[in-house]
């Protein structure tokens, strides 16, 4: 195999597995810039990829799988939001209770849908035109999912309106300064929960492509641990949706190397990669030394009236 | 203090205990009302579900050696973790900390060769050094690099999960299992002495219950201990008394990951008698034993009680398997219930109730005086 083909393998397929770490992270962004952390990620992917999956096998049309998994990331990130900001609970131990839930349902649901072959999973695009590029075309515009290009195109969009408009501040201010913005008369409350159901709605989309497209059939723990690594992005990308960019499609391409080079090394050791990987770029952007721009009330509960 | 209709709410810092055991078995109770609702999603009477599992677990000797034995490894790590809590240390990986203490026990009963009796004490001491040298690394990366603790402890599950199926997929593939991936079986110098006619290996038990107490020691009696309750309470108190965070970290971690390590020990020194499928060796004690020493609310003597309540909850999880013919997952979803519900209802806690008096009602004095 020449090392055209090889480029044009890894980045595609690192697009391809980078979709789903892309929308994670977009949503865990929004939801961590207004202060609360998620830490059910892994959960709301497991319960939209089953209910992804469910559905577009029952009614034949992936695309209505994939509208149904946001729906019910979101309302699983509502129990987040219920339990951090209106009862004020510990957001790591919510989103904690949140993963085990739903890993546990969507196990327990999906005991008669394993192994099935997807009937009809979301068909692929090939950009016509651009995809005639040489190099360039078959690399980015060739047999990829729709939810591939949504989701970059999201990044920007997500980006202009967290840093260009009005919108964008008074997410930040919340998550920054939560008193101010309260003070200024922002309704704290509902953007949180906003933005932590809109995290819930990208988690539940990110599982669904990887039910419906990516792989399309339901297995149990299909997501394996792809939630935590989307947290790690988070931080990586330092709350900025077009670093996301860069994070998920690295990780994307580590998740592909995993299996490409299993001609050479033991497949158990390669798929450890990608946990690896995550603790060393957290540890090299810590020795980088310089403050990563958290938000400043992030994972604290916010009190109308005290302090 | 509030007020609704009749009722004075009234706030406070420190709830008495009866009140603290009141509301969490409140939420334990919520937790199974949701969970009949999914009993009976699922088709099967709550009634009849609840009566079975009673019956095959609370009610007959196998059943409570049962619970007894699904304890060990949750106490365990329980007790590791609420030391790893008490620091404001979030370790979730006790689930890899306990593999990494199973993997250093199964090298030491196939290849040291160290003679009958002094094995399994290696063993149990092996599989200590491993957890805590897997605990460590986060600690290190924590305080040094600023690392994310519950990112770098997560990612190390994941990373032990994936060695342990290399080992036994690879160079420790036994030569007497017929392919499947399983290490050769243990010499019997290396298998723990169980209760009679039970899965209970008492030793690891013994060993737990033990490390409660000591650890309990440890954080009221010690200097440690009381480094650790400082870094926990107030982390700019800690930098003022001049704590040495790296020092203080490393030794949770230790023996967070330690006691982790020794119930890994125990599952395969006294359970499967060799290495297997990593969800064989732990099926999530790991990620249970958070909610155990959650419950226990920073006490680890109290973790004995709780890891005995979600010993049951495994229990039951065999009994909903093989009785009722529900897939196991069903203990996932009642762990994630009763955690929800016990943060839930934790804001509870810090009110007190009470009627308000004639006065104060029609007054309405008690209106918004600040709490």
């Amino acid at each position: 195999m020449d090392w055209q083909s090889w480029l044009i393998g890894i980045v595609g397929r690192a697009l391809a597995f980078g979709t789903p770490l892309l929308w994670g992270t977009l949503g865990e962004i929004y939801a961590e810039r207004a202060g609360v952390v998620n830490l059910g990620v892994e959960g709301m992917m497991v319960l939209g990829a089953f209910s992804a999956f469910a559905v577009a096998q029952s009614t034949g049309h992936p695309g209505l799988g994939i509208l149904v998994a946001a729906v019910v990331g979101g309302i699983a990130a509502l129990i987040h939001a219920f339990l951090t900001v209106t009862l004020r609970a510990n957001q790591y131990v919510s989103g904690l209770a949140l993963t085990m839930f739903g890993l546990g349902l969507a196990g327990l649901l999906g005991r008669g849908w394993e192994g099935i072959p997807l009937r009809q999973p979301l068909p692929s695009v090939t950009v016509p035109g651009l995809s005639k590029i040489p190099l360039l075309g078959p690399m980015l515009f060739e047999d990829q999912s729709i939810l591939t290009y949504t989701g970059l195109i999201l990044a920007v969009v997500l980006w202009l309106l967290l840093y260009r408009t009005r919108w964008g501040i008074v997410v930040r201010s919340v998550g920054e300064s939560p008193a101010t913005a309260d003070a200024l008369g922002v309704n704290v409350f509902l953007i949180r929960y906003l933005c932590v159901i809109f995290g819930g709605v990208f988690a539940g989309v990110a599982g669904g492509f990887l039910s419906v497209e990516y792989r399309p059939a339901w297995t149990e723990g299909m997501t394996a641990g792809m939630g935590w690594i989307v947290i790690a992005l988070t931080i990586f990308a330092a709350w900025d949706p077009l670093q996301a960019i860069w994070g998920a499609l690295f990780f994307g391409a580590l998740y592909h190397l995993s299996y490409r080079l299993q001609a050479w090394l033991p497949p158990e050791l390669l798929k450890l990669m990608p946990y690896a990987f995550a603790i060393l770029v957290l540890a090299i952007a810590g020795l980088s030394g310089r403050k990563r721009g958290a938000p400043g009330a992030l994972g604290v509960p916010y009190t109308r009236g005290e302090k | 203090m509030k007020r609704f209709g009749p009722f004075l709410f009234e706030r406070r810092l420190a709830p008495p205990r009866s009140v603290v055991l009141g509301v969490s078995m409140l939420a334990v109770m919520l937790a199974l009302l949701v969970g009949a609702a999914i009993f009976a999603g699922y088709g099967v009477n709550p009634w009849h579900a609840y009566a079975t599992i009673g019956k095959s677990t609370l009610g007959s000797r196998y059943g409570l050696m049962e619970i007894l034995r699904r304890a060990i490894p949750l106490l365990l790590c329980g007790v590791g973790l609420v030391i790893a809590f008490r620091a404001q240390f979030w370790n979730i990986g006790a689930e890899g900390q306990l593999l990494a203490g199973a993997v250093a026990a199964t090298g030491m009963a196939l290849f040291s060769g160290i003679p009958g009796p002094w094995l399994l004490p290696a063993m149990f001491g092996a599989g200590f050094f491993a957890g805590a040298t897997w605990g460590m690394v986060p600690a290190f990366l924590k305080v040094k690099l600023r690392v994310n603790d519950v990112i770098s402890t997560l990612m190390m599950n994941y990373v032990m999960i994936y060695i342990v199926e290399w080992l036994i997929h690879g160079p420790w593939k036994g030569p007497t299992m017929r392919g499947f991936a399983y290490t050769d079986t243990f010499p019997k110098a290396a298998w723990l002495p169980t209760l009679p006619l039970s899965r209970v290996h008492w030793p690891t038990l013994l060993i737990g219950v033990v490390a409660a107490i000591l650890v309990a020691l440890i954080l009221n009696r010690t200097r440690l201990g009381y480094e650790i309750r400082v870094v926990g309470e107030s982390e700019g108190a800690a930098r003022y008394a001049g704590i040495n965070f790296l020092r203080v970290s490393l030794w949770v971690m230790i023996l967070s990951g330690g006691l982790a390590g020794l119930a890994g020990v125990g599952e395969v020194a006294g359970i499967h008698h060799k290495l297997l499928s990593p969800t064989q060796v732990s099926m999530g004690y790991g990620y249970t034993a958070i909610i155990v020493a959650w419950l226990a609310r920073g006490s680890p003597v109290v973790a004995i009680v709780t890891s005995l309540l979600f010993g049951l909850i495994f229990a039951a999880g065999d009994v909903i398997k093989t009785v009722l013919r529900m897939p196991f997952q069903v203990t996932g979803v009642f762990n994630g219930l009763i955690l929800f519900f016990l943060i839930g209802v934790e804001l509870l806690m810090y009110w007190r109730v009470r009627l308000a008096s004639r006065g104060e009602r029609w007054t309405g004095k008690a209106g918004s005086s600040g709490s």
